[in-house]
């Protein structure tokens, strides 16, 4: 079958990735290969691991693994997370492909939970030492979205700067159901702690601001 | 589906060490890279802040109508302005949003960053474009996302084999009814005046299935209950209204100036539009404006291009003047 990455992606995504400090594992869950595009996050996940010595996957069929899926809350399939390089999960999670623009978010994951500074201000950490409970961040994409892979990528940054933030893509059109659920027919679609919602690509100090509505 | 399409660039180094830049370009649509690519040409030490690279390019789907590039993606197209700027070594600031703007007592500009970053310049050129324009009609804002949407490339996938309204008549409104036609099972252009978009992109009308067209028609109100369900609209010719029983909304009407951060130290129009002369300046000494976000009447990439080139010759007079 042919490649999702063709050749000039690959170079693109192998020079993006070359600064990557420290290794980043992915586990990903599917259900077989007959779930709506499990086949190809089980490819793209594969190329692009390929292309950096640093990054690690590890594929897992749901049917033998429902422990550890539960372990990482995996609620439905594709579903993927990354792992610092101890191993410790980072509430770093992306449900559906990151294929299209999405690709964006997921090259700036590998890099961000590799170590790489993505230059969040001492203030922005302070903030969020405020949170007290757990918070759960819901950011619906298409894969047709220009604006959507920032809206993920600020979710993912702010779950990467607090144990108690756990943040996932969720790819919209794979997962209609949950789409309906949250009335989504527009994206970015930000759903925070299932109660609040942000529309468009926000910037932190609105991530902040919802987040601080929350305490 | 799948189209992989890499955005994302190792960003230059030269913000971790430097804070202070001869001219900042706050945008990265059309205006903002070409000054960028004309002020870096004349030897200008310049930097690039943009929440984004490409601007409204990105709303855009086909671009058949810029000199020399035929037929391309208003994605690809930023990639290729964004490729000549990086060709020159022009560092680009991505993924934060300016806050604000002043200016300092020794008559520099200082922006900072959402990350609370700081960074100064002798000349500062604006081009932050514009936000789609809403139809300020009731149920507008309570279904927006809910069936009302202001973005027909990310959007469109959600209204498969559904009924969907476009709002609009010039060329945005006219590409937004060509791009849905793939995922919709039917289309309504609702458009109070009359047609202003090209006859080129008209012309292809004829390919899409299941197209009605009312011309002089408004929008009085979205209606629906959790999610949208349709428009009550006046006919303006029979001065009757109706209701059209409709899915989706696409409201492209134009855009609203993001003028927002200069507000306060620039003149602007009745509409918020940055006021400028034929050099681009504004009414305040060393602020340059270029792209949607200024007085100029028609917004087309090639004319942001260019007014993004005639700020950065004249910043770039300022700057030397002030050596």
């Amino acid at each position: 079958m042919e490649k999702l990455l063709n050749e000039e992606v690959s170079k693109q995504v192998t020079e993006y990735l070359a600064p990557m400090q420290k290794s980043v594992k992915m586990v990903l869950f599917t259900d077989g290969d007959e779930c709506q595009t499990c086949k190809e996050t089980k490819m793209l996940l594969t190329e692009v691991s390929a292309l950096n010595e640093k990054i690690s996957l590890d594929i897992k069929d749901i049917k033998d693994n429902e422990d550890l899926a539960s372990q990482y809350g995996i609620e439905m399939f594709p579903s993927f997370v990354m792992l610092d390089e101890e191993g410790t999960y980072k509430g770093v999670k992306f449900n559906g492909i990151p294929a299209g623009h999405e690709i964006n978010s997921f090259l700036s994951a590998l890099m961000d939970m590799s170590g790489i500074d993505f230059g969040f201000d001492k203030a922005i950490g302070n903030r969020l030492d405020k949170l007290d409970r757990k918070v759960n961040i819901k950011v619906f994409i298409t894969l047709s979205c220009p604006h959507c892979p920032g809206a993920v990528s600020n979710a993912h940054r702010l779950a990467m700067s607090h144990p108690m933030i756990e943040s996932e893509m969720v790819e919209a059109q794979t997962f209609g159901e949950l789409s309906q659920k949250y009335n989504v027919s527009g994206v970015p679609k930000i759903i925070i702690d299932d109660t609040h919602e942000l529309v468009g690509n926000q910037p932190i100090e609105e991530y902040l601001k919802t987040l601080e509505a929350l305490n | 589906m799948f189209d992989i399409s890499v955005d994302k660039k190792q960003e230059s180094n030269v913000f971790n060490t430097q804070t202070h830049f001869e001219m900042i370009i706050v945008g990265a649509g059309p205006a903002g890279l070409n000054a960028a690519l004309y002020a870096k040409r004349k030897g200008i030490d310049v930097a690039v802040f943009s929440l984004d690279v490409g601007g409204q390019l990105h709303n855009t789907s086909q671009v058949d109508n810029y000199l020399g590039i035929m037929d391309v993606l208003g994605g690809d197209l930023s990639k290729k302005f964004e490729a000549h700027c990086e060709s020159l070594g022009v560092p680009i600031k991505t993924g934060h949003q300016v806050e604000s703007i002043i200016r300092l007592r020794n008559g520099n500009f200082e922006i900072t960053l959402d990350n609370e970053f700081k960074y100064t310049s002798v000349a500062l050129i604006y081009t932050l474009g514009g936000a789609p324009r809403t139809l300020q009609v009731p149920g507008e804002d309570a279904y927006a996302n809910k069936g009302v949407s202001y973005c027909t490339t990310c959007d469109a996938p959600f209204f498969k084999d559904q009924h969907v309204v476009v709002a609009g008549g010039g060329n945005s409104a006219a590409e937004a009814v060509i791009d849905l036609a793939a995922w919709a099972k039917k289309i309504t252009v609702v458009h109070r005046s009359q047609w202003r978009a090209d006859q080129i992109i008209l012309d292809q009308f004829k390919n899409v299935p299941n197209l009605e067209i009312f011309l002089e028609t408004q929008i009085l109100e979205v209606l629906g209950e959790t999610m949208m369900t349709g428009l009550r609209v006046l006919d303006k010719k029979t001065n009757t209204e109706r209701i059209i029983k409709a899915d989706g909304l696409f409201v492209e009407i134009g855009n609203i100036p993001k003028s927002q951060l200069v507000k306060e130290l620039v003149d602007l129009n009745e509409q918020g539009e940055v006021i400028v002369n034929e050099r681009q300046e504004t009414s305040l000494e060393g602020l340059y404006a270029a792209g949607d976000v200024t007085t100029q009447i028609d917004k087309q990439i090639i004319i942001s291009a260019a007014e993004g080139a005639k700020a950065a010759l004249a910043a770039t007079n300022y700057i030397n003047h002030k050596k």
